[in-house]
């Protein structure tokens, strides 16, 4: 049976694009990489090279201070600079800036780990947090702590291959050309959680991916890969557990609460990687297509590689481009500046042209037609919501549960009047916590 | 790389191809098989009747937002569905002006002035259709037989026409006497009535497409029918002769139930919002009928039913919001036993 969320959207997929292309190096590495501090949910990395250091791939460049996942260099060559640069999220963030020497050097700590079976798991996180490893699907928690804090907490693994965003094929050609690192990874976290059975969640319209990994694991008995249905957001985490097992995550909790551990399948993959082949995060496979980009093209990228780059490796733009968006059309975020680089959880730079622009209108007239209510994961009313919240009746907007939205997304998208109702909720979100925060 | 000029807006950066235009042409496109039957069994004044009244409405939906430099909002459709279901719900033999009178009234009174689109709290159509009642109860009351023989001509300005009663009318229902229109002439729509509401399969035909396209929601209908349904079928006043399914059934068909649960009840702005609510309302509206149609001195009783169910509307949101996503009927217990704890201790709190 076809496991199912409640609400939801189903966008048209635009996937066929990319999903036929194997995974590509870039066919020219890039001339510089610029690497920013701040990758993950947490502090912000400590840089702890400088200017005119040497660095060599896999390196340490950046160690954590408090919550975080420490940073290494993704291409070896000279430190050219260790300054705050243009970042994804639209705010400047303190980057390490290396000029490649073209040699990739590889660090000498990075070599395969022999006797992977002999690891404890107290061992296996700390490989995970040495490597960096966050999650690569869009929040950058980082690995090794959700891990940590889910030990003897929870009974269920689930690996979220979803890939539920229109456009991203990158966890799709993972999963089908390195089935075995996904396999493999989810048996270390396996072990790292001292559980005997995960969980592998695949939206069905990518069922190659589905035998493939089916295939690999044979019959062994220790991981499920569970075929969902396809509908937008069922790689939301709490939307994925309730699909799976019919668990809902309470308000304000975490997955871990209702005994679940959600990884997305290329931070599973990132820390087969770790484990088995001594390799930490500095690379990732990331999709760059749209209607604006001549060649759309999965590829595997350093980390820091400038979106400008990675668009001429696509064949550059196609006509004149119109949106630039760091990760899929849904949640991602429209960039203004190519020089801004991909991090560790870029798994998308879309570049749309005009005519694929969201319909938008001059006056948004809100018809009450309820069909936001009906999509709505979490069970909201946003045709209340943004209602209060259009008024800056910010706690009535509370009480309308305002705060339990996860911007998803599937309102707006559905909105038959074009209101921007995400912005709408995301301003009505930051002035309340400014009042909570003055109170 | 060149520069380019890139927009940049919050997320999401894609939206459904379908508008509130493209909503409002689906519910025109479904009410055409009920104005194509409404022109066969009453002649084409029915039709003549609904072009007036959509451009009545539009011109005053038009003029009001001139007249107070608000947008222009022809460009929706909303007036023109409004000027098409005025008139399904009025009789073919009324006058025209009387039509334009009741579309001022739906348009301006009801919709505009209370805000326009999306901000209305009475149905317009059919709050214009309880005005002329109350304005012109006889010309509202005066039924035209169905069939070509008794096709009132384009040009007349109502009255001498023959007429006769509706399947659902005082006469027989009150007194408890069998239609002389059988269940088929009901179902198919060769009675009499008002322009739009004769032929059931007709609205059926287009309930079913609006309900496929997604245009609206299928439990206010289905409340809505089901719960008149089960009560006509229950507490059954069917005459001698006539079997309780079969009296139902013309319950059903015989007035304007169809309508009235496919066009009017599901008109977004004024029903409500969240699942439960949409039960709550077809359900409410459902008892009313039946509670109009038995104990009421009105042989019908759609159009006040869902008029006083649209009032209860922001009510009934309020109180039917869904379930909080992750919060079990336990939590919710244990909160509220939480909160009336608090509440005792505050009570003997402020006594001591």
């Amino acid at each position: 049976m076809k496991q199912m969320f409640y609400g939801g959207v189903h966008p048209a997929e635009h996937k066929e694009a990319t999903e036929q292309k194997p995974i590509q190096q870039l066919a020219k590495a890039p001339a510089q990489v610029v690497i920013p501090m701040s990758m993950h949910i947490g502090a912000p990395c400590k840089p702890v090279v400088k200017k005119g250091d040497t660095v060599m791939i896999g390196q340490l460049i950046g160690e954590t201070a408090g919550l975080g996942a420490p940073i290494h260099a993704s291409v070896s060559g000279t430190v050219a600079a260790v300054e705050p640069r243009p970042g994804t999220g639209g705010v400047p963030t303190m980057s390490i800036v290396i000029d490649n020497d073209f040699q990739n050097t590889m660090s000498p700590d990075c070599k395969p780990r022999e006797n992977v079976d002999a690891l404890t798991p107290q061992e296996i996180i700390d490989i995970i947090r040495d490597a960096g490893c966050t999650g690569m699907g869009g929040a950058g928690f980082p690995t090794h702590v959700k891990i940590s804090s889910a030990v003897g907490k929870a009974d269920t693994i689930i690996v979220n291959g979803a890939e539920c965003e229109p456009y991203i094929t990158a966890d799709h050609r993972l999963m089908l050309e390195h089935g075995e690192k996904v396999i493999g990874g989810v048996r270390f976290i396996m072990k790292a959680l001292q559980l005997d059975h995960a969980y592998i969640g695949i939206e069905d319209n990518k069922m190659n991916a589905v035998e493939n990994l089916k295939k690999l694991v044979g019959d062994a008995k220790d991981i499920t890969v569970q075929a969902l249905h396809t509908r937008y957001p069922q790689g939301a985490e709490k939307q994925l557990i309730q699909a799976i097992t019919r668990r809902e995550v309470p308000p304000g909790k975490l997955p871990a609460d209702v005994g679940c551990c959600v990884f997305n399948a290329a931070t599973v993959a990132a820390v087969y990687d770790a484990v088995a082949l001594g390799l930490p995060l500095f690379q990732r496979v990331t999709t760059v297509t749209g209607s604006a980009v001549n060649n759309p093209v999965n590829l595997i990228a350093p980390i820091g590689t400038s979106f400008a780059h990675l668009i001429e490796e696509a064949g550059g733009f196609k006509g004149t481009p119109a949106r630039v968006i760091g990760g899929g059309p849904m949640m991602g975020f429209a960039q203004y500046d190519m020089n801004v680089t991909m991090g560790k959880a870029s798994n998308c730079i879309l570049c749309l042209s005009k005519e694929d622009l969201p319909a938008t209108s001059e006056n948004p007239t809100c018809i009450r037609c309820a069909r936001c209510v009906n999509v709505c994961p979490m069970h909201l009313t946003p045709v209340y919501m943004n209602m209060f919240a259009h008024e800056r009746r910010w706690s009535e907007a509370e009480e309308y549960r305002l705060m339990d939205c996860m911007e998803c997304g599937c309102c707006q998208y559905i909105c038959p009047a074009r209101i921007p109702l995400v912005q709408q909720f995301r301003t009505a979100k930051f002035a309340i916590r400014q009042q909570a925060a003055k109170k | 790389m060149e520069q380019y000029k890139l927009s940049v807006a919050s997320s999401p950066h894609a939206s459904s191809p379908v508008g509130t235009k493209n909503l409002m042409r689906d519910v025109l496109i479904a009410l055409v098989p009920a104005m194509v039957m409404g022109v066969w069994v009453f002649g084409p004044r029915a039709l003549t009747m609904t072009l007036v009244s959509v451009l009545a409405c539009e011109i005053f939906e038009w003029g009001y937002c001139k007249l107070m430099h608000k947008p222009n909002p022809i460009g929706d459709l909303s007036a023109a569905i409004t000027g098409v279901l005025l008139v399904f719900v009025c009789p073919v033999t009324i006058p025209y002006w009387m039509v334009i009178i009741g579309d001022f009234f739906a348009i301006v009174i009801v919709k505009q002035l209370f805000g326009g689109l999306g901000t209305n709290f009475l149905n317009p159509a059919l709050a214009g259709r309880a005005f002329l009642m109350l304005s012109y109860p006889v010309p509202m009351t005066t039924w035209a037989l169905p069939g070509k023989e008794n096709w009132v001509s384009m040009g007349s300005v109502g009255a001498d026409v023959a007429t006769g009663a509706t399947p659902l009318s005082v006469d027989f229902m009150k007194s408890s006497i069998a239609p002389e229109a059988s269940l088929a002439d009901m179902f198919i729509g060769n009675i009499g009535g008002c322009v739009g509401e004769v032929s059931a399969i007709a609205l059926l035909i287009g309930g079913v497409y609006l309900i496929a396209k997604g245009v609206i929601r299928i439990r206010i209908p289905a409340a809505y029918i089901l719960t008149v349904a089960v009560l006509t079928l229950v507490f059954s006043r069917a005459p001698e002769g006539v079997s309780s399914i079969t009296w139902m059934l013309m319950e059903i068909f015989g007035g304007g139930l169809f309508l009235g649960a496919f066009f009017m009840a599901t008109d977004y702005v004024t029903s409500p919002n969240t699942p439960k609510g949409e039960i709550i309302f077809g359900v409410g509206a459902g008892l009313l009928v039946v509670f109009i149609r038995y104990f009421g001195g009105y042989p019908e009783g759609v159009c006040y039913s869902i008029l006083v169910m649209n009032i209860c509307v922001w009510l009934i949101d309020k109180y039917t919001m869904p379930k909080r996503f992750g919060v079990t009927a336990e939590m919710r217990k244990a909160e509220k036993e939480k909160a009336k704890a608090a509440k005792k201790a505050a009570k003997e709190g402020s006594e001591a």
